[in-house]
């Protein structure tokens, strides 16, 4: 079947098709080849010296064992919150959950930087917050959060809505039947809850647990701000210190060491799909979802309970950030004397990096936006409506760059792109164009899959109405497909508009003076103790965020359901 | 308007054989129903006329070009053929207008000539004021003609329709029908009809196509395939037709024969060719009532009866084979019911031709 729908295909088609192939091959099957290839034959001669000399040396293993501390400690902490939220949600009568999972989901959608430094402003002596409240412990004081536990803390609660949304799918998924025939067998709903439901969710939780651990182990933002000042590096910190500290002649080093986390990241996504194919979890029945479990007495206990949750990861942190970026100097208590608006200032107007970097960061995830978009719309086609062995691998060549951390692509990029490109002779090392092409590459599949969903719920026919109308396979493209999947292409639009635009792991190790993201800038003040620019900076782009994530409710009806994490 | 001639098409779904060497011959402006139980490919078939499949095996011609073979494979854009589909398929985010102006603009056709022929089109379906209309403010019935405008508006040589009125309520079938015959004596287009329904293809159909699981078993016109079954399966299938064994005996020049049923004595319709020896016979059931007075007739236990109104429908099991049931209308007054054992007569009846069909 997949042959003769091939067959079918002909001249102008196939020509779309092959440039498809050859461009997502380019995004992400170039890069990790070439990131391999440099393990194998360090500067094109093949050798194991490097990866000796690097698989022999302490501080490798130290990292390893910091970022599988810290990822296993984050993904627990996040699998716990995360999970019971998702009960909590999918399960119960609960009011407000529109509201509220808008603002759980949230901290997913914010920097891992910005967070990191949000909760730098809440535990620290020098915290405005803490010393308007009179709470601010003695000078000299340590920040706790410059430690192990503090960066497990802040990973855990930065990816507990991951857990959360997979889980959440997976529990609406789950007929109200198999729930209703353990409650008419007798069954108490804490039973039903631990003997039926749960079992069943393995699947989704499990799936939860995976992308949880590859998020955490390729985080860059949380470690890089709370594990440096401590000198605890993980992988990712201490492959960019190396870049950092000694430029592109330690390249080999830093590839077996991406290398290294990637092979980790693989680890983690293999076991998943082990663990689940030991049992069958198929659910049988199709029906509505329930939300079979009345709170009653337990309801307004369990509200306070799941909004002080969101008011202790998310509200109290922004309050720090906020208190701390309107401050003249960090240390200063914040009241109506000495509150300033001088920090936006100088970061909006005065300080040119920053003013650049926000015309960057907006022009790179812009473009990276369109061009996802106008690729994803063609790809998704192919990928939904002409399936074929071909196509399967194609759609796994592109969820590779993000299934991976960033790190590994960044690393491969450079790997690329020292050199001059052949055949044109232009270099993309140290231009902007680096990062552009690893925002492509990375984020490709978060336009594609609501692109895709898109497409899943069209009627096939409506395209094949217009083929017999003579209409070629641009013209459908361009006037009866894209008018039709135009939601949810532009939900994935602004996915990695949001994404790119909160975006440091890539740019941390690609940037060059002139092109830094607004993620660089953040970073840079605060490694330079300007916190308070830092912090100003940081609510302006959750500023900016936010009202990107608000104003997605305007069109959120048109959607299928799902493509925004952060509705209901 | 274009001969479509269908030779030996199969198309394979993994293992499965959604149609297996069918031959057709659609002539030039004739209206062919495609008819059938559901999933026995009729869809199947009508995608690959239309292009969207390539065929496994076989040709297809559209008049006197080869559009589908195992090597070549003219895609639907370029095969001139219009289509109605099921769900008619309209574009929501174009109006009424826009949606059957298309195919013109697709093809070129520049706009005093554009606008003038939507305009035309509209008017031939009756839906001229609703030109600046979105589609997803019509009404079921409106739709389906806006799918048909925009079917025809570019004078396709071949229209094919996927059971255009199954989603319509009863009166608005009807009338759809009406509109359909008017249709296509006035344009004379080459039309093929799916549909599920035998009174629908009956009623609006030149001949019609009969497929079970892949294969086609009789193509013929109405009265022939309701007279003249080819086969078993098309016998119960076309007008619930039962099928007995019976005795024949050789067919005269004029296709009649004398036949024994059960041992009752029966005059049949035959193929000339009809030789004499075991055979199955199908009867409908106008060709059955109970017995007159004097009248031979086969007993049969009464297994139901069902009032329809002015008749009743009666099921009997012959007394001699209990395991054969029949059917017939029987005229109000009738005062048996089930367990009673009547005589039923049998007045005509087509002796099914010797066929390979297993
Ligand atoms: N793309 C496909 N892949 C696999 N099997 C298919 C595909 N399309 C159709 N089939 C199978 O081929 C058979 C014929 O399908 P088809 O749609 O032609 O039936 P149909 O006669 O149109 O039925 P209906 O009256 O229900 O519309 C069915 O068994 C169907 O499951
Ligand atoms: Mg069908």
């Amino acid at each position: 079947m997949s042959g003769s729908a091939a067959k079918a295909m002909r001249g102008g088609d196939l020509t779309l098709l092959w440039g498809l192939v050859v461009l997502v091959a380019i995004l992400s099957i170039l890069p990790l080849a070439r990131l391999v290839i440099e393990g194998i034959a360090p500067g094109g001669a093949v050798s194991s010296g490097v990866i000796g000399s690097v698989l022999s040396d302490p501080t490798t293993w130290t990292a390893v064992r910091n970022s599988l501390v810290t990822t296993l400690g984050g993904t627990v902490l996040a699998v716990v919150i995360g999970s019971i939220v998702a009960c909590f949600v999918a399960l119960t009568d609960m009011r407000a959950r529109n509201a509220f999972v808008f603002c759980f989901v949230l901290p997913l959608m914010i920097a891992p930087q910005v967070t990191a430094l949000a909760w730098l402003q809440v535990t620290g002596p020098s915290s405005a917050l803490l010393k308007m409240l009179g709470l601010a412990p003695p000078l000299g004081t340590r920040n706790p959060l410059y430690s192990a536990e503090g960066i497990i803390l802040l990973l855990g609660i930065q990816y507990a809505p991951l857990v959360f949304l997979t889980l959440r799918a997976g529990l609406r998924a789950l007929p109200k039947e198999l729930i209703e025939a353990g409650l008419a067998a007798g069954a108490g709903k804490l039973t039903v809850l631990r003997t039926i439901i749960l079992p069943l969710m393995t699947p989704p939780l499990v799936a939860g647990i995976a992308l949880c651990f590859v998020s955490s182990l390729g985080n860059f933002g949380i470690p890089a701000f709370l594990g440096i000042p401590a000198n605890y590096l993980v992988l990712p910190t201490l492959i960019y210190q190396r870049l950092a500290g000694l430029g592109p002649g330690v390249l080999s080093e830093v590839a077996v060491l991406s290398t290294l986390i990637g092979v980790i990241a693989m680890a983690g996504i293999i076991l998943q799909d082990v663990m689940l194919r030991r049992r069958d979890f198929r659910i049988t029945t199709t029906s509505t979802a329930a939300r079979p479990f009345e709170l009653r007495g337990w309801r307004l206990p369990s509200e306070i309970l799941l909004w002080g949750l969101v008011l202790l990861i998310l509200v109290v942190p922004l309050a720090g950030l906020l208190a701390t970026s309107l401050v003249p100097s960090y240390g200063v208590p914040l009241n109506a004397a000495t509150a300033t608006f001088e920090n936006y200032d100088y970061v909006m107007f005065d300080h040119a990096g920053s003013r650049r970097a926000f015309a960057n960061s907006f022009g790179l995830s812009a473009a990276a936006a369109l061009v996802i978009v106008v690729v994803s719309v063609p790809l998704a086609y192919f990928l939904v409506w002409r399936r074929s062995r071909m196509l399967r691998l194609l759609n796994l060549a592109a969820e590779l760059p993000y299934a991976l951390p960033g790190v590994v692509l960044a690393i491969a990029a450079i790997l690329i792109f020292l050199k001059p490109l052949p055949v044109l002779g232009i270099s993309l090392y140290n231009t902007i164009w680096i990062i552009f092409f690893c925002y492509v590459a990375r984020f490709l599949v978060l336009g594609l899959r609501p692109v895709a969903s898109g497409y899943h719920q069209l009627d096939r026919t409506l395209e094949e109405a217009a083929q017999v109308a003579g209409a070629g396979l641009i013209r459908r493209l361009v006037t009866i497909i894209l008018p039709l999947v135009a939601p949810a292409a532009t939900a994935g639009a602004l996915l990695v508009f949001l994404t790119a635009f909160n975006e440091l792991t890539v740019s941390a190790l690609l940037w060059s003076s002139g092109n830094e993201t607004l993620g660089v800038v953040v970073f840079s003040f605060e490694q330079g103790g300007d916190s308070t620019y830092a912090a100003a900076l940081a609510v302006l782009t959750v500023i900016v965020t936010l009202a990107l994530m608000l104003s997605t409710l305007l069109f959120a009806r048109k959607l299928p359901q799902g493509v925004l994490p952060w509705r209901d | 308007m274009a001969r479509l001639t269908i030779d030996r098409v199969s198309k394979n779904f993994g293992n499965y054989r959604a149609l297996d060497t069918v031959s057709m011959e659609v002539r030039d402006g004739e209206f062919l129903a495609v008819l059938g139980p559901s999933g026995c490919g009729k869809t199947t078939l009508l995608r690959q006329v239309a292009g969207f499949d390539q065929v496994d095996d076989g040709e297809i011609r559209i008049g006197d070009t080869v559009v589908s073979d195992t090597r070549r494979h003219v895609p639907p854009e370029h095969r001139r053929v219009g289509i109605v589909f099921q769900s008619y398929a309209l574009w929501p985010h174009m109006s009424v207008f826009d949606n059957v102006a298309y195919g013109l603009k697709v093809a070129g056709v520049k706009d005093p000539e554009r606008t003038r022929r939507v305009k035309e089109a509209l008017t031939l379906v009756g839906l001229e004021t609703f030109a600046e209309r979105r589609p997803g403010l019509l009404s079921g019935g409106q739709r389906q003609r806006v799918a048909l405008a925009r079917c025809l508006v570019t004078e396709p040589s071949l229209v094919l329709l996927d059971e255009p009125l199954a989603n319509l309520d009863v009166h608005l079938r009807a009338a759809m029908e009406d509109e359909f015959a008017r249709f296509h004596e006035r344009t004379a287009t080459t039309m093929i009809y799916i549909t599920h329904d035998q009174a629908e293809a009956m009623a609006l159909a030149d001949r019609i196509a009969v497929m079970d699981r892949g294969r086609l078993l009789q193509l013929a016109t109405p009265s022939d395939l309701f007279r003249q079954p080819a086969n078993e399966t098309v016998a119960r299938f076309i007008g619930e037709g039962m099928v007995l064994p019976v005795e024949v005996g050789a067919a005269d020049s004029e296709g009649r024969c004398q036949g024994r049923i059960q041992g009752l004595e029966v005059s049949l319709r035959a193929s000339p060719l009809q030789k004499a020896g075991h055979a199955k016979v199908c009867l409908r059931a106008r060709d059955l009532a109970i017995a007159g007075p004097g009248e031979a007739g086969l007993g049969a236990h009464i297994v139901r009866t069902v009032y329809q109104g002015g008749f009743f429908r009666l099921e009997a099991s012959l007394v001699r084979a209990p395991d054969v049931t029949v059917h017939l209308e029987v005229p109000e007054p009738f005062h048996h019911g089930p367990g009673d054992i009547v005589d039923i007569a049998v007045h005509d009846g087509w002796v099914l031709p010797a066929t390979t069909e297993s």
